[in-house]
């Protein structure tokens, strides 16, 4: 790295930060005294930020007031009472010693050594006010942007715009679920948001495409799969690698890497020349079935055997188990599903799937979702930015209805193409190195900036290329907006702050504010206190915070309409000819195919494996991966190989290999080989968030491989400009530096 | 009163959720488990199967720990719930040598520790933390005695098994198949 404008500095190249501005260092959660009962009277009220499920629950402390454990909340609809593990271990985010501790500030030696410094959060904010200055004077506010995951997005993403700039992006759009909305938005004119309104609880027929619910802990869905388990719903999973709910269904279907979109096609034409579609609904609700029946004749299941390698019989029997479970039968939409850049016309065929089968505002299928609507503190509107994050884009992915992380990252690289670069980062709470792929081209973008503000509560790898580093409070630390989830009802939640918190950290609603003060923008922060514009918000819909503080969470009634249609009720469906569109005038318009089209993708070279990733129950990204409680469940990944891949190269169990891309990017630590029948022989599996190269994650360090590392090759979706990352290959290597020796 | 669990085989994800809650609830330092899960594969690709288990201190109707316990801090509880009184176990570990299932761990504090079935909390009419967190609600505990207990009906509905049955422990910790 050294050569570039912004030296990576390890956080532990530090003096010994922690220890000095800690005062109470804590070793592990452990130390936690013993005590055997707990009173309900101990307990706060919390909203989970392990991951964005965002499940409600009470915090407990011991007499000693040190926090113990943490549960669910059994009124809220997102957890049931009952954490997942990673909520439920939420207790070691707070307890991880390797915490960010105070704001630092990145400064230049007289031998041109760049480090990190210690600073108040005077120096930092005043830092960050006079750059964001100089940069509105020097290119305009909109030249600055905000990434962000998470609660903290919010109050930067208002400073942002009271500064005029409208550059806010999450990687969860562009790098996850993006391609699914945009689908959905076209078929339907809704998108699916989150908690996605799936009636999973009554379906009959649950088919599962690449989503490994179960491994996926997004909780209230897997609560409701066991549910539907329970009640003998039939399961159909569609993976490479024999998931933990491949073992749980009827179905496992284990197709062949990047021809899904097969699949679906041929599924549809089973449905439809079967007769098997719901015919008074498509008649009622949609458009340009004719047209559908005709595209996809040729697709038969012998025709999509050659392609997927499933079982033509296979195809057959799993559209029949779909038909007959109809309406009561859900398609998942998924949600990382940024694959192989075709993945809107994979997501549409998915939504037209659900389409001919009724499913959409069925029982067992799609519900209608409310959500309570909360009135903002009052402040003045945001002024209209002058450029727009869509003119960044160049003029690409108009149908993107969300800001794209990717694209604003590009929009930082200076190109002839772009009248404006972007100058400004602000990042919230998401380790973009890491979340965006391409390394390299992430590394070049920050290159080109003149602020980098990094707001987490852990080091990451992205707060080592930071102008300025602020440490975050944990969520058991701090107020923040109250919950505000979609659902069966319309419902709030609250997080309140269960301890002080820890060493010199603070909410990002606190800095947010401090520097709008410098920048002359405290108007958009007008109340003085948190609590005050919570009891505000609270009072416009009949509530309080004495109230919420005692109950957590508030469910209302519905307010707007039922769960599902009524048998013939006339909907209207936001596209552009009111129906639910099987043929897409939108896609079409924008220069699209109206119909989802099969197009192979490259295979690998031989030698070489798809390389396919995931997620583990217990951890949320690199976001738990120095969490003490989770890493003691699982701290690697593995690299999952089949036997006969193993054999060919002489893999042993548990032995450590590195992986090479087709570009030549070898990982930077070995991962040891996990031998399993459990996964085909073109492909091999790891778990994301792993394989972290800054040492200051103590527990982390040099812990597995980090398929993000490796994904280098991108496959853009030309619709709405999502990232695919699952065109990329690897195979072994047994040393770092010399060549394979296979 | 014979307390007991059934454990769904079918619908246990091997989240670990159980793990931690147990962690969390009974002070298990990082690095010790009183609860664990266990997954089997079966077959080959792509006629495959598994089996996840989470395991724990099966409450043996006949414990050899007990048996062995030279001090009497291992002994059983009402309802057959085995324990161990801490300041009255020196730490010798030849209960943990005798039990079948490797249920038991040396507390750094000196004394062996091990699932309890949550007692402190059974008296109080709760569930075990394990039992009361798990995501997938596959977990039943009560009273095998009483025929309208989850454990019971659990039993009476489906196909179960326990673990190493010939050791002739009599495990009351059952798995449903
Ligand atoms: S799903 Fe788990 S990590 Fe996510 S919010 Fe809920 S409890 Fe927390
Ligand atoms: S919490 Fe439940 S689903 Fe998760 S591993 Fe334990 S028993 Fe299985
Ligand atoms: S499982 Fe082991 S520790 Fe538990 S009662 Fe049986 S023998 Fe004793």
């Amino acid at each position: 790295m050294s050569g570039s404008r912004r030296d990576f500095i390890k956080i532990s190249s530090l003096s010994a930060a922690g220890l000095l501005f800690g005062g109470h260092y804590v070793q592990s959660a452990m130390q936690a005294k013993k005590i055997a009962d707990l009173g309900s009277t101990l307990r706060t009220p919390t909203v989970c930020e392990v991951c964005f499920w965002q499940c409600a629950g009470w915090v407990y402390k011991n007499d000693e007031g040190k926090i113990k454990k943490i549960t669910g909340n059994d009124e809220d609809p997102n957890c049931n009472g009952r954490l997942c593990p990673r909520g439920t271990g939420g207790v070691g985010m707070y307890y991880d010693e390797d915490r960010l501790k105070t704001p630092l500030l990145r400064v230049k030696g007289s031998d041109g050594k760049q480090t990190f410094k210690e600073v108040s959060w005077d120096e930092a904010f005043d830092f960050i006010a006079e750059k964001l200055q100089k940069i509105k004077k020097e290119h305009g506010p909109e030249c600055t942007a905000l990434f962000t995951h998470g609660s903290g997005g919010h109050y930067w993403g208002d400073l942002i715009k009271a500064f005029g700039s409208n550059n806010i992006a999450a990687p969860s759009y562009a790098q996850c679920r993006g391609p699914r909305e945009v689908a959905f938005l076209a078929t339907f004119g809704e998108g699916l948001n989150s908690p996605e309104p799936l009636d999973i609880r009554d379906t009959r027929c649950l088919v599962l495409i690449g989503s490994h619910l179960g491994e996926n802990m997004h909780n209230g869905q897997v609560q409701e799969m066991s549910d539907a388990i329970d009640n003998g719903a039939a399961i159909i999973t569609v993976d490479p690698r024999f998931s933990t709910v491949a073992s749980k269904s009827k179905y496992w279907l284990p197709v062949k890497p990047a021809t899904d979109i097969a699949l679906l096609l041929s599924w549809i034409r089973e449905i439809i020349n079967n007769d098997w579609y719901d015919k008074d609904y498509i008649e009622k609700y949609a458009y340009g079935f004719d047209e559908l029946k005709n595209y996809v004749q040729p697709y038969t299941p012998e025709w999509a055997y050659g392609i997927t390698t499933i079982k033509p019989h296979l195809i057959r029997e799993s559209a029949r188990e779909m038909a007959n479970a109809a309406p009561a039968v859900i398609i998942h939409p998924g949600r990382h599903v940024t694959w192989y850049g075709d993945d809107t016309q994979r997501l549409r065929a998915v939504a037209i799937l659900n389409a001919l089968l009724g499913s959409w505002g069925r029982k067992g299928g799609f519900y209608v979702p409310e959500k309570m609507s909360l009135p903002e503190y009052p402040h003045p509107p945001f002024p209209k930015p002058t450029r727009t994050w869509r003119d960044a884009m160049n003029g690409k992915y108009k149908l993107a209805d969300l800001a794209l992380a990717s694209g604003v990252c590009d929009a930082t690289i200076p190109s002839p193409d772009l009248d404006c670069n972007i100058k400004g980062w602000i990042v919230n709470g998401t380790n973009l190195i890491m979340t965006l792929p391409d390394q390299k081209k992430t590394i070049e973008a920050i290159n080109n900036l003149d602020l980098l503000v990094v707001v987490d509560t852990m080091p990451m790898e992205i707060t080592g290329y930071a102008d300025v580093v602020l440490p975050e409070c944990t969520y058991l630390e701090r107020w923040d907006d109250l919950r505000v989830a979609q659902g069966r009802n319309p419902g709030i939640a609250l997080r309140m702050p269960v301890a002080e918190p820890m060493y010199n950290t603070k909410p990002a609603y606190w800095m947010a504010k401090e520097v709008s003060k410098r920048l002359g923008l405290e108007e958009y922060f007008a109340w003085d206190t948190f609590e005050e514009k919570l009891e505000w918000q609270l009072k416009q819909v009949g509530s309080s915070l004495e109230e919420m503080k005692r109950i957590g969470v508030k469910n209302l009634p519905r307010q707007y309409s039922d769960m599902f249609f009524a048998p013939g009720e006339e909907v209207e469906f936001y596209t552009n000819t009111g129906k639910i569109e099987l043929y897409s005038t939108a896609l079409e318009a924008e220069g699209f195919d109206p119909f989802p089209v099969y197009t192979p993708h490259a295979e690998p070279p031989s030698g070489y494996y798809h390389l396919n990733y995931g997620r583990a129950p217990m951890h949320t990204f690199s976001r738990t991966a120095n969490n003490p409680n989770l890493t003691d469940l699982m701290d690697e990944n593995t690299v999952w190989v089949n036997p006969k891949v193993a054999k060919e190269w002489g893999l042993k169990k548990g032995e450590p290999v590195y992986l090479q891309n087709q570009d030549g990017v070898v990982s930077d630590f070995p991962v040891k080989v996990r031998v399993t029948e459990r996964i085909r022989f073109d492909s091999v599996y790891i778990v994301h968030g792993f394989g972290h190269n800054d040492k200051k994650l103590k527990r982390a360090y040099g812990k597995g491989a980090s398929d993000s590392q490796l994904i280098t090759r991108v496959l853009m979706d030309p619709v709405m400009g999502g990232t695919g990352m699952r065109g990329n290959f690897v195979t072994f290597r047994f040393n770092k530096e010399s060549e394979v020796q296979s | 009163m014979r307390y007991a669990m059934a454990i769904d085989t079918k619908k246990c994800v091997g989240c670990s959720d159980c793990v931690v809650a147990c962690q969390t609830e009974n002070d298990v330092p990082v690095g010790y488990c009183r609860d664990w899960v266990v997954e089997v594969t079966d077959g080959t690709y792509p006629q495959l199967e598994i089996e996840i288990r989470s395991e724990r201190c099966n409450h043996c109707e006949n414990a050899p720990c007990v048996r062995s316990c030279p001090t009497g801090a291992s002994h059983y509880e009402a309802g057959g719930i085995v324990t161990v009184t801490e300041n009255k176990c020196i730490g010798c570990g030849a209960c943990i040598v005798s039990c079948p299932y490797d249920a038991r761990y040396s507390h750094p504090e000196g004394y062996v520790d091990k699932c309890t079935f949550c007692l402190h909390r059974i008296q109080k009419g709760q569930q075990p933390a394990c039992v009361e967190v798990c995501p997938t609600k596959c977990m039943y505990f009560g009273d095998l005695d009483d025929p309208n207990s989850d454990v019971s009906k659990m039993l009476k509905k489906r196909k179960f098994k326990t673990l190493i049955p010939e050791a002739g422990t009599k495990p009351h910790v059952y798995y449903l198949i």
